[in-house]
């Protein structure tokens, strides 16, 4: 149960603290699981309506923006290496660059956001009243279910934010890297989670 | 768990890893644009798990890291399935 390093009695339990962010990761799984069952249900029942209304979705911005969570999802990954190899530099700056595009993705998400209300589509507006139950349901899961993400890349970016200052203090090293990987499983989950909603609503049409 | 058994992944592998998910993102994109199908989403569908996969087995390290892991998101995974399939017995067939 040591850690061969014994510099401070400090309690640590690294494999512990990996198992905590694992069971929370399940609980996300599950909670977005649920609403995933609720699209394909409302799909179901709704296939024609669901159809042309994820033709009013952007691919192109979709997709840039499914690409840049992929990379930064191997950018924090590649910081855990980094920080292994005691090579600090290149640890901040592959978390400084994860931050990035972090916020690259929401403002893309943001800009899709503005053009669809431009349009005159949010939830309980009237063009929607008047487009009926199908497009009211996907739409309404649509501004929900990346809604929802976007939070969780929000949450995700706060917490990058804290690792990034804790690798700077040196309070995050080589022989104490716990908090940045399980900073980076969390950041993969959110990337989990937009590999499913990309093709669920952008892709259908 | 005794000692910090940390495996040092090389950058290498997840760029590769990286190439390959945009690759399949592209793929996705390609067949659902051309394709008007319902083959199509399943696809796609199928895509996007084979993406999950290797997010999970590399960024994720389940593929280094102790068995237990792997286990419990297997079990997690298969949980979802069974909630999927008892639901749709029920709306398939209304």
């Amino acid at each position: 149960m040591t850690e061969g390093i014994a510099h401070h009695a400090e309690h640590r339990d690294d494999e512990g603290s990996k198992l905590g962010i694992w069971l929370f990761i399940f609980t996300e799984l599950l909670f977005f699981g649920g609403l995933f069952i609720t699209y394909a249900v409302y799909r179901h029942g709704n296939a024609e309506a669901f159809h042309l209304a994820g033709k009013e979705l952007d691919v192109t911005l979709g997709t840039i923006n499914t690409v840049i969570l992929l990379i930064s999802s191997m950018t924090i990954a590649m910081a855990t290496t980094a920080i292994q190899k005691k090579d600090k530099r290149t640890t901040l700056i592959l978390i400084g660059i994860t931050l990035l595009l972090a916020l690259a993705f929401l403002v893309n998400k943001y800009f899709e956001w503005s053009a669809k209300i431009g349009h005159g589509i949010w939830p309980g507006s009237p063009l929607l009243e008047e487009l009926g139950r199908g497009d009211t349901l996907f739409f309404g899961l649509y501004y929900f279910m990346t809604g929802l993400h976007a939070l969780h890349i929000i949450i995700g970016m706060v917490l990058i934010a804290v690792i990034l200052v804790r690798v700077r203090k040196d309070k995050i090293t080589h022989d104490n890297f716990q908090l940045l990987e399980n900073g980076g499983l969390y950041w993969h989950l959110v990337d989990l989670i937009w590999i499913f909603l990309f093709p669920l609503f952008y892709l259908i049409a | 768990m005794s000692e910090n058994t940390h495996h040092i992944v090389p950058y290498r592998t997840y760029g590769l890893i990286l190439v390959l998910l945009v690759i399949l993102t592209g793929t996705s994109v390609a067949i659902t644009q051309i394709e008007l199908s319902r083959w199509a989403t399943l696809a796609a569908l199928l895509l996007a798990s084979a993406k999950s996969a290797f997010v999970l087995a590399v960024f994720m390290h389940l593929k280094f890291d102790q068995r237990i892991y792997k286990a419990m998101v297997i079990f997690i995974i298969l949980v979802m399935a069974a909630v999927i399939v008892l639901t749709f017995f029920d709306y398939g067939f209304r």
